[in-house]
């Protein structure tokens, strides 16, 4: 079970409140294609390549994209559910990155997991109080008054009714399923959860429950969040700051308010202009930015700026140059040769039309 | 309101009167859809939305008559009335039911892999529909025909992709297959069910977009099946929401959205954030969860999570609201007053959202 890379166990590091709880550098993970007899490498998926970002504690970072941008990858890299192939995972100043099974374990109290689908991620065969009392056994973490009590306390916490504890998830709805998965995540008190498109599989009255959920829990026991969804809207109403990713890169990083005010990105500005508004005036009005095509594979990323094959703002310079990751304003990274509302970057630039509406769309 | 059926000729182009859907199973009698009675105009565009559980897909599964096969416990009870073009379809005949499916009118439905057939290329599946309405029309015609509509759908390169088969095609480019494919004859009435779910934000407002060029050039009617109250705002000239298998409220989708009558309608434009409002602290769910669609609650469906249901005077429990005129075209099925709805809205609920 353990390998010989874990020998050494990180030595801990100096508590700090300025420092960040989870540090990602340059985090890659590449899944290899084989071929033929011999199972010779022939190329590579390559879901994440290069991922810088910080989560600080406290805070919620979302995580948005299209689907097949290495946004699940990467939640699961960083709970070290997949091996990285390459970079650099750091948790509370510990190098986690290649920690091995038995290693690992102890961290897994601090770093939990909330899935997507409350139907497969919860066993049939387990009753509530078995599931979400799964981490106090597995962890051989004594709990006062039993481990019973605790989960009931949990079940309490997460809005189910204690009386619930001797039942099957399939006795439960959708939503009250997503509250087990809650409650067996936050059973050892973890540091930081990350959640991989917590709501999406709900309706959407019962995703504002979870929402909710979310948020109170944060304020109640200082939670840290690492929130990967696909909805704009949602990740806009429960994050701090908000990362985009477009194939296996994140392309723009900033606080939410900067983000969602004046994105920068192009690709950032396309993903808002295609949510769709409850406002039936307003599709008259407003002017949609409409990408063609689908998202190039990963197998064989454009050169340069990966994004370049459907932006409408492509020059020379993107095909040959990949563009870093940098700051254009305090709080706000893009990695865009030509970004949008910037204030040094010429008017002419833009495609005449497609930005006649954006200042008030995007309020 | 039970019997009023007398088999006149509507004169909308679709007319659901009464429509009621019930399914026997071994826990009891699923009411997946219970009186539901709309009209719709060519040219127009209904949509249906709801939660999961609400009846929509059913509907759409019964005007289209995809529910005459029964299980081994008995074949679904429908009654009620669907007219379409003059012709009444639930007491109609199978085989000239099977004759208008894919002709007059047709269905896209939700997840464009398992509705399409792996082993076909998406060409055989687009030529079988065509040929199957069209028995002169030769292979090769057949052919033309099905390049012809992957071109119209924006799909590049359609003579070589004409022979791909599903799995060849992203999600996107497998919709737009899938509608190619729904109005390969011409159809006069769409139904979409879910078409962008399954999709990145991206590609659903390709495809939005796609499906509202098509109808203004076809002149057809559209029906679209939703949970996103953004995508029915994009499209709809007319909302049904629907709860429990009832429809509760339905109306123009300007007046829908800007004054709407029933509370649960205000709990779905609560729960959800949006990005053209300002940051809201916390959303406003509706409480509780969709009901059971065998035992469903008593009186108005919506009362065990009405927060507005004691002001009714114990009326929500015991009597089942009937739609009603609450302004112009449009109705509501709510058991409160008029006056009492509109001042709750404008005070409590308008400045939330």
């Amino acid at each position: 079970m353990t390998d010989s890379k874990t020998a050494a166990i990180p030595a801990p590091a100096p508590a700090s409140d300025r420092q960040p709880l989870l540090k990602v550098t340059g985090l890659t993970k590449h899944f290899p294609i084989t071929k033929g007899l011999l199972r010779r490498q022939a190329g590579a998926v390559r879901a994440v390549d290069g991922l810088d970002f910080e989560v600080r504690a406290g805070e919620t970072l979302g995580v948005v994209g299209e689907s097949g941008c290495g946004k699940s990858t990467m939640g699961r890299l960083v709970t070290r559910l997949d091996e990285p192939t390459g970079g650099k995972i750091e948790f509370e100043g510990h190098d986690i990155t290649h920690l091995g099974v038995s290693a690992m374990r102890p961290l897994r109290r601090d770093i939990q997991m909330i899935f997507q689908d409350p139907y497969s991620s919860l066993n049939p065969r387990h009753t509530v109080g078995t599931i979400v009392g799964a981490p106090f056994r597995l962890q051989k973490v004594a709990t006062e008054g039993g481990v019973k009590k605790a989960v009931q306390e949990l079940l309490e916490l997460c809005g189910l009714s204690p009386e619930h504890y001797n039942r099957y998830p399939h006795e439960f709805s959708g939503g009250q399923r997503q509250r087990i998965g809650i409650a067996r995540a936050l059973a050892l008190k973890p540091k930081m959860i990350v959640a991989d498109e917590p709501v999406s599989a709900l309706d959407v009255s019962i995703q504002a429950q979870v929402v909710n959920l979310l948020d109170d829990l944060q304020n109640e026991l200082g939670l840290t969040y690492l929130i990967i969804a696909h909805d704009l809207s949602v990740v806009r109403h429960v994050s701090d700051r908000v990362a985009v990713m477009y194939l296996g890169k994140i392309v723009e990083i900033a606080d939410r308010d900067s983000l969602y005010g004046s994105p920068m990105h192009p690709y950032t500005n396309a993903l808002m202009s295609a949510v769709p508004t409850p406002d039936p005036r307003r599709k008259e009005r407003r002017e949609r930015i409409l990408l063609t095509g689908d998202v190039p594979s990963p197998l064989n990323p454009p050169s340069g700026c990966r994004f370049r094959t459907r932006c409408w703002k492509a020059q020379d310079v993107c095909a040959t140059q990949e563009p870093p990751l940098v700051a254009a304003r305090p709080g706000h990274q893009v990695a865009c040769h030509f970004p949008e509302n910037d204030g040094d970057q010429a008017v002419g630039m833009r495609k005449p039309g497609i930005h006649a509406q954006r200042g008030a769309d995007h309020r | 309101m039970s019997k009023t059926l007398n088999n006149t000729k509507p004169s909308a182009f679709l007319s659901v009167r009464d429509l009621r859907v019930h399914f026997p199973t071994e826990d009891g009698l699923v009411k997946s859809v219970d009186g539901l009675t709309f009209d719709l105009e060519k040219g127009k565009t209904l949509g249906i939305v709801g939660e999961s559980g609400s009846g929509k897909s059913v509907t759409s599964l019964s005007i289209m008559g995809l529910h005459r096969t029964g299980t081994k416990r008995g074949a679904p009870r429908i009654t009620g009335e669907v007219w379409l073009d003059g012709e009444e379809l639930v007491a109609a005949d199978p085989e000239r039911v099977r004759k208008l499916r894919g002709q007059k009118m047709a269905m896209i439905f939700q997840d464009p892999l398992t509705a399409m057939h792996p082993y076909y290329t998406v060409g055989a599946q687009i030529i079988e529909g065509y040929r199957a309405h069209h028995p002169g029309a030769s292979k090769k015609q057949a052919r033309t025909r099905a390049i012809e509509m992957l071109d119209r759908v924006g799909i590049p390169q359609p003579d070589k992709r004409v022979d791909a088969y599903p799995h060849e095609f992203s999600g996107g480019m497998r919709q737009r297959a899938m509608i190619a494919m729904a109005l390969v004859n011409d159809p006069s009435l769409l139904i979409a069910d879910e078409p962008t779910t399954a999709l990145d934000v991206t590609v659903q407002a390709q495809i939005l977009d796609l499906i509202r060029d098509l109808q203004k050039e076809f002149g057809s009617a559209v029906i679209i099946i939703t949970h996103d109250l953004g995508v029915v705002a994009e499209l709809a000239d007319d909302i049904l929401v629907m709860y429990g298998g009832k429809s509760v409220e339905r109306g123009p989708a300007a007046s829908l959205f800007e004054a709407p009558e029933h509370p649960y309608t205000w709990g779905l434009l609560g729960s959800m954030p949006r990005l053209d409002r300002e940051l809201q602290d916390r959303l406003i769910p509706v409480k509780g969860t969709p009901p059971s669609l065998i035992n469903v609650p008593s009186g108005c469906a919506f009362h065990p999570r009405c927060p507005y249901a004691e002001l009714t005077g114990g009326r929500s429990t015991s009597e089942v609201p009937v739609l009603a005129e609450a302004a112009p075209r449009h109705l509501a099925a709510c058991h409160l007053p008029i006056a009492e709805r509109h001042r709750i809205f404008a005070e409590e609920i308008a400045p939330r959202l």
